[in-house]
């Protein structure tokens, strides 16, 4: 639905140069949540922004619903944007219009009559849970209703993609949760392909199919959301999923811990999994089988996209060689084992 | 103060406001819409044109630097052509419109700057045409500060419309002149000003009133 064709964006900085994007290729599926995460200045803004040409690429080409932006006039951008709902952080509602004529400003831009306006915002305020704010100004609502007027007036025109912009992060937890859920079911319900961009690792967890991590303009990860959590590949990636099961480092759970191994210590293994029940009766047939004892460190289940996911955080203790068999084992029955260090 | 002295207060008064309400009219009316040239045409801006910019906001700038008192004078030819006469009160009101349109394009671009950038993204995210962004985002999320910016215009131009008394103009500053300053008539200088301070307080309140209207903030 949404596609970047090997597009890259330079601005022209003080100091020269500035590589904002650097060479990026994604493929956003249809009816996909899909999360593109990294730190603040890794280009996310940039990136999404290429995705209506409000910031237009260096190089490369865009393609959304099949029709490269980049090849359009001003006239035909206009119309390809109404086709293209997007929602920012800090909302950018008119202050001095109700919630109802914030919704109604796109289609007052596509000159549609004021009857047809009002029978298209009916089903949106009921949509986002805002029948009895149409009247109310933005300065009176909260930060999640704001966001919930937002995302109203971004499908008022009916768009087959919707772009959040860092959409959840001035929100409160709890708000974030509700957003999010709202979007989910907007996904579900109208098959919206959405694409946002966050540094929050939780709203890639509760709400993505796919995920991209951005670093230094480049994308250094892209997967589905479980093969990611189970299998992060780049350092920054095993960072992020860290961050999101709030795994504490393992130099917090043991003093004794160390990064290499040395005469006699053992290993501390870090053990994901996905789906319930799977992994307790592998361990105690690991701890049977190769005559070692699993030392839990820390444990926590996880949401993932919709699955339930454990980590588990164990160090082995037995003869070497037990010890060996028993990560060869849980490996073999499709655990993800992983040694992060050894303690002595 | 005589029934003669009342009627002459009460139709300089009809002056003051004639001038200040007309030339206030033809500041609004061409100083907004220099305002926003002056703001969408900056750098990074929906039309930016740097160079434009810079010249419109040169000659804006020239033109604030004159004295009204010089500016006056100086536009005679001017106010002759246009208003047919170079005395008396419609002829005023050529150069105190002229003054104080620069004055409203910059309060005009000020208030245009602080709408949020992000709402203008926000349109343009919508496809919104660079003309409606203009009208349907900028203009009406500024209104307040059209609006405060407008009040201060209003009551510099209650001040420069006495100096235009000074030419002939006509008007409460005229009055002043002649009575308070020339004959030595303390009574209806005082007079003269008294009315001047009230119109001032009812102009500057009636502004914030309509300025609260219009923010919801």
């Amino acid at each position: 639905m949404i596609q970047f064709k090997s597009i890259s964006k330079t601005f022209q900085g003080g100091s020269g140069p500035v590589h904002a994007l650097d060479n990026i290729s994604l493929h956003v599926p249809e009816g996909c949540i899909y999360g593109v995460i990294g730190s603040s200045g890794a280009g996310k803004s940039t990136l999404i922004r290429c995705a209506n040409l409000l910031e237009s690429p260096t190089s490369g080409e865009v393609l959304v619903a099949g029709q490269n932006l980049i090849e359009l006039s001003p006239a035909e951008l206009r119309s390809a944007r109404r086709e293209i709902g997007m929602i920012f952080q800090h909302f950018n509602l008119l202050s001095g219009r109700t919630v109802f004529q914030n919704i109604a400003l796109p289609l007052e831009l596509a000159g549609k009559s004021s009857s047809d306006i009002e029978n298209a915002i009916a089903p949106l305020l009921e949509l986002v849970g805002l029948v009895d704010k149409r009247d109310s100004y933005p300065a009176q609502l909260s930060g999640g209703q704001k966001q919930r007027v937002a995302i109203a007036r971004a499908l008022a025109s009916q768009p087959k993609v919707l772009l959040c912009d860092e959409a959840t992060s001035a929100l409160d937890p709890q708000t974030t949760v509700s957003i999010l859920n709202l979007l989910k079911d907007i996904n579900k319900k109208l098959g919206l392909t959405i694409l946002l961009i966050t540094h929050e690792m939780d709203v890639v967890k509760s709400i993505c199919d796919r995920v991209a991590i951005l670093s230094q303009g480049r994308v250094i990860e892209e997967n589905d959301v479980e093969s990611f959590f189970v299998a992060p590949q780049t350092e920054l990636a095993r960072e992020f999923v860290r961050a999101a099961i709030h795994e504490k480092p393992a130099s917090d759970i043991s003093h004794q811990f160390r990064q290499g191994y040395v005469e006699g210590s053992r290993p501390v293994l870090r053990i994901t999994f996905v789906g319930q029940n799977v992994v307790q009766p592998l361990i105690t047939q690991a701890a049977r089988l190769c005559q070692v004892d699993f030392n839990i460190l820390q444990a926590d289940i996880e949401t993932v996209h919709s699955k339930t996911m454990g980590f588990l955080m164990v160090d082995v203790v037995g003869e070497e060689q037990g010890v060996q068999d028993a990560q060869a084992f849980l490996q073999k029955h499709d655990l993800q084992v992983e040694v992060v260090g050894y303690v002595s | 103060m005589s029934a003669d002295a009342w009627s002459l207060l009460f139709e300089s008064l009809l002056e003051t406001l004639y001038m200040v309400a007309v030339s206030g009219l033809v500041s609004a009316a061409l100083g907004i819409p220099l305002g926003v040239l002056l703001h969408v045409t900056r750098p990074r801006q929906i039309l930016q044109r740097p160079l434009l910019n810079r010249a419109l906001g040169t000659v804006v700038n020239a033109a604030r630097s004159v004295p009204f008192i010089i500016l006056m004078v100086a536009i005679i030819p001017l106010t002759r052509l246009i208003a047919g006469t170079s005395i008396g009160t419609t002829a005023a009101i050529v150069p105190l419109s002229l003054a104080s349109i620069p004055f409203v394009a910059r309060i005009a671009e000020g208030a245009l700057n602080e709408v949020s950038s992000g709402l203008v993204e926000a349109a343009e995210s919508m496809g919104a045409t660079p003309l409606q962004i203009v009208t349907r985002v900028m203009l009406p999320e500024a209104l307040p500060g059209l609006i405060h910016g407008m009040t201060l215009t209003l009551v510099t131009l209650v001040s420069y419309s006495a100096m235009a008394g000074a030419i002939g103009g006509g008007g409460l500053g005229d009055l002043g002149i002649r009575y308070g300053y020339q004959r030595f008539d303390p009574i209806i200088m005082i007079a003269t000003v008294i009315v001047l301070i009230v119109v001032v307080q009812l102009i500057q309140s009636a502004g914030e009133r309509l300025q609260a209207r219009y923010e919801h903030k």
